[in-house]
């Protein structure tokens, strides 16, 4: 299987406009409760999946397969990657279903299509949340089941026998009884004159040749020489090379600008000052930023320039203390938490920033009556309508190559910096490849929100009786998808938290809106669930310790009504060895995690020195995430995960002085490193239920096993994301 | 006009003297594979040998390399060392996104160079300067063994 040629500058002619009214596609998809959207495919199972698409090759019977004459095999990819595995599992998925073979596969970025590459979920085209296998599971296996029932139907016409009689594998269909065969690419002209079948059998999963096979990745062996072109790497004829600097302020404008010095510089050609910008673009990337640092810039920093990190918690502070709007009620929570002890704790999460590898970039070629974009984006639909806007063009005049992605993590959610370049390609002739510098990458993010979780509790003979969770945060939702937030509840902020793998009597989930002033606030891998599952497993361990009982015990006896969670559970504890002796401020500490419908646990074993430094000795990962389509990935996804959610508990803090962000690079925004290292052993649980997500859950559970095994080794219960090592020193440092 | 031996071949070009190699490399020479993290070395994405030694080419005047052998990930296959890590890369599916990768591999080429079979202790003092926010690097530790071990059979 190899990339196709063209890929790395996708051949996607300006796509047609969808004809569909995204918004009665969304309020139909939204109406029938948001659990229901979010958590499963909208579509039925055997509806027929996308329209086909005859933009190429001699057999498309759908938006995802192309069959030509020599049997090449190409498969559009409608979700991106950003080194999730995603291509080769999408990939598989098709072709197990096709039976192709897989050495004639070549793989093709979709172009921008909401109707034809529309994330099920989500409607619009994007990856993320940890749905491209739950969203697409469905339709890719449709796709490639009703490809092959037309080219088995052509083979049986052709030798006038019962399809029935006729097998598939590997490209090609056979007669056993004749010993006839005829490949795919014999086969695609007469395939393409049939009509598709309506109701397709999918296989049995146990039939399954290549799903569920740890498959080497497609798309590595172009990383390891170089050879692979993200969207920072796109060289266009004639490009000049541009940054920016944007007021350090949110929402500040430019005042002045003085660019004497800057315009002498060897290789600076020209200064584009916009009303919140300004960018310097020069004959490559050192001369732009020569001439930046050479400016002399003026902000006009606007009201939010007295806004700092105090101002913004103490408004959050006093939201969380308002009623929220119920998410979920079970039993009586009034009765609940009027029975027994009670136990009340606020949990809060810092603001943090993507810092993906590869820095924000795009670039843009203007040429008046239309508009080319290469950047790599996790919402290729949104870039294109945006970058239209941003254009002053109609959507069909502006192209979007995608690209791979070197690290999206829902940075790349966001279509702002390819608005922002757009902008900037308008002021300049020809084409423009505009870069962020690492530090207006990190001080122009768009932060995962800071969130403040009240929990209050009540315990009777050391078992929970009432638990009431509230959450006050931003409502991402609200504003990245309008129609799916309704009723004041943020579907995401509230994932994980609403629906409990605990079987607590009385339970109540609600939620705050609560929007930070001046910080724009999105998506960080993990997203809602990272700020739940942190503040409910950290409040477990503490009601545990109430309760008198062992943190695994005390979590056990609730999961009655989650036997998937329970059994991640017990191998995560009997892996990590808990209960066994530890030595002096060495701790153990667990989490368990319902998300995106994968079940994990997760043990962590760190030690704590008297300094209050932490060393991170070993990491269990138990998951049960169904049907494991690439299994070597899931293990791969978790080992990461963890990496990512521990490196925001040692280090994840944005903070916010005069209107602007203080850190500005790995200094002072710092990440875990090879050295730091412990051991990750991951554990995947046998399943033949459908396919979790995956691609998040590495980052959710780590954080609070850390929190609750530095409970466990110190006994101070730590309520702040990230770790305070001052607070866990042996003595506390003066 | 300045003058660099880049992967046994000699390039010429126009650049000011204080220009990083970074930028030589990927916006005057093309040559993309090496990347662009964070400007001051503190992330390793733009690793490449000088005279077989690994260095952050972001903060490197390309006048400090003239007449120096200069391999870059587009050129490390050729060399035994960077093709066993290569393949070892591949044979345990190190990558995710792979944008540091060419880095790493860099980072790790030069360290098997030269210490043939390094231990834990190597291994962090050459790739702590290597951040890798795909969390890649229990595989990396793998890889680097799983080559060193290839070079001795």
């Amino acid at each position: 299987m190899k990339l196709a040629d063209n890929m790395l500058v996708a051949a996607s002619p300006a796509n047609k406009p969808s004809g569909l009214s995204r918004r009665n596609l969304l309020a139909g998809a939204f109406a029938g409760g948001f659990m229901l959207a979010f958590q499963l495919p909208v579509r039925a199972a055997n509806e027929p999946t996308q329209p086909p698409d005859t933009t190429e090759g001699k057999f498309a019977p759908n938006a995802f397969i192309r069959i030509d004459t020599t049997g090449k095999t190409t498969l559009v990819m409608p979700q991106v990657e950003m080194g999730q595995g995603i291509y080769t599992a999408i990939a598989m998925i098709l072709a197990e279903e096709l039976d192709a073979d897989y050495a004639q596969i070549t793989l093709q970025h979709a172009p921008p299509s909401d109707k034809l590459y529309g994330n099920p979920i989500f409607i619009i085209q994007a990856t993320g949340g940890s749905t491209s296998v739950r969203a697409f599971w469905k339709p890719l296996r449709n796709a490639g089941a009703t490809a092959r029932a037309m080219l088995v139907q052509a083979a049986a016409e052709q030798w006038q026998v019962e399809p029935a009689s006729c097998t598939a594998s590997n490209g090609q269909v056979m007669h056993a009884a004749s010993g006839r065969k005829l490949s795919y690419g014999e086969l695609c002209d007469a395939a393409g004159k049939l009509t598709p079948p309506k109701d397709v059998a999918l296989k049995d999963p146990k039939d399954f040749s290549v799903i569920g096979k740890p498959l080497k990745r497609f798309d590595t062996p172009d990383k390891v020489n170089g050879k692979t072109v993200y969207g920072i790497d796109a060289m266009v004829p004639g490009m000049t090379f541009a940054t920016l600097a944007q007021c350090p302020v949110f929402g500040g404008k430019v005042a002045k600008v003085d660019d004497r010095a800057a315009k002498k510089i060897p290789g600076v050609r020209q200064i584009v000052v916009l009303d919140d910008l300004v960018a310097v673009v020069g004959d490559h990337m050192w001369a732009a930023r020569s001439g930046l640092e050479a400016l002399d810039i003026t902000w006009d920093e606007g009201p939010n320039a007295k806004i700092s990190s105090k101002d913004i918690w103490a408004h959050l502070r006093a939201a969380s203390e308002t009623d929220g709007v119920i998410a979920k009620s079970v039993g009586d929570i009034a009765k609940g938490l009027a029975t027994g002890e009670r136990i009340d704790a606020s949990y809060e999460m810092p603001f943090l920033a993507h810092a993906t590898m590869e820095p924000l970039n795009c670039t843009v070629h203007f040429k008046g009556d239309s508009c080319e974009v290469w950047t790599g984006t996790q919402i290729m639909s949104r870039v294109q309508s945006e970058a239209a806007k941003a254009a002053g063009l109609p959507v069909d005049k502006v192209t979007v190559n995608q690209h791979m992605i070197g690290g999206g993590f829902g940075r790349r959610l966001e279509p702002d910096m390819v608005v922002a370049a757009v902008r900037i390609a308008k002021q300049v002739n020809g084409p423009v490849k505009v870069v962020w510098t690492r530090e207006e990458d990190i001080q122009h993010d768009i932060y995962r929100p800071v969130y403040r979780d009240n929990i209050s509790a009540t315990l009777s003979n050391g078992k929970v009786v009432g638990f009431k969770y509230k959450i006050a945060g931003s409502a991402v939702i609200a504003r990245w998808l309008p129609p799916a937030f309704q009723k004041g509840i943020d579907i995401d902020a509230i994932d994980s938290a609403a629906d409990q793998p605990y079987d607590f009597p009385h339970f109540q989930c609600e939620y705050v809106r609560a929007e930070p002033p001046a910080v724009p606030t999105g998506f960080w891998r993990g997203v809602g669930p990272n700020n739940n599952v942190f503040a409910i497993e950290s409040f477990m361990d503490e009601l545990a310790r109430k309760a008198g009982k062992d943190p695994v015990a005390f979590r056990r006896e609730l999961l009655g009504k989650a036997p998937r969670m329970l059994a991640a559970l017990d191998l995560a504890a009997e892996k990590a060895n808990w209960g066994q002796p530890l030595p002096a401020r060495v701790g153990r500490g667990v989490s368990i995690q319902p998300t995106f419908d994968t079940s994990i646990a997760t043990v962590v074993e760190a030690e704590i020195d008297s300094q209050g430094e932490i060393r991170l000795r070993q990491v269990n990962v138990a998951v049960d995430t169904g049907i494991a389509v690439n299994p070597d990935t899931i293990v791969a996804q978790i080992e990461g995960g963890i990496v990512f959610g521990l490196t925001a508990a040692l280090y994840g803090d944005i903070t916010i002085e005069k209107g602007r962000v203080q850190q500005s690079n790995f200094h002072d925004y710092r990440m875990l490193r090879i050295d730091q290292m412990p051991k990750i052993n991951v554990h995947l649980i046998k399943s033949g239920e459908a396919p979790g997500g995956i691609g998040e859950c590495g980052v959710i559970g780590g954080p609070p096993a850390l929190r609750n095994a530095i409970y466990a080794a110190t006994g101070v219960a730590l309520r702040r994301m990230p770790i305070d090592r001052d607070a866990i020193a042996e003595r506390k440092k003066s | 006009m300045a003058n660099l031996n880049i992967n046994g071949e000699q390039k010429t070009f126009d650049a000011p003297d204080d220009m990083p190699l970074l930028w030589v490399l990927r916006d005057i020479l093309g040559m993309t594979g090496t990347k662009f993290g964070c400007g001051v070395a503190l992330c390793g994405a733009c690793t490449v040998h000088v005279d077989g030694k690994a260095v952050r080419s972001c903060l490197l005047p390309v006048s400090a390399v003239s007449g120096r052998a200069i391999t870059t990930i587009e050129g490390v296959g050729a060399t035994p060392v960077g093709a066993k890590v290569q393949k070892a890369w591949l044979d345990l599916e190190v990558i995710q996104c792979g944008y540091c990768q060419s880095g790493q591999i860099m980072s790790a080429a030069a360290l098997l160079a030269s210490t043939p079979t390094p231990d834990d202790s190597d291994i962090d003092a050459a790739m702590s300067g290597n951040i890798c926010r795909c969390g890649t690097y229990v595989r990396v530790r793998e890889a680097i063994k799983h080559a060193a071990s290839e070079r001795q059979t």
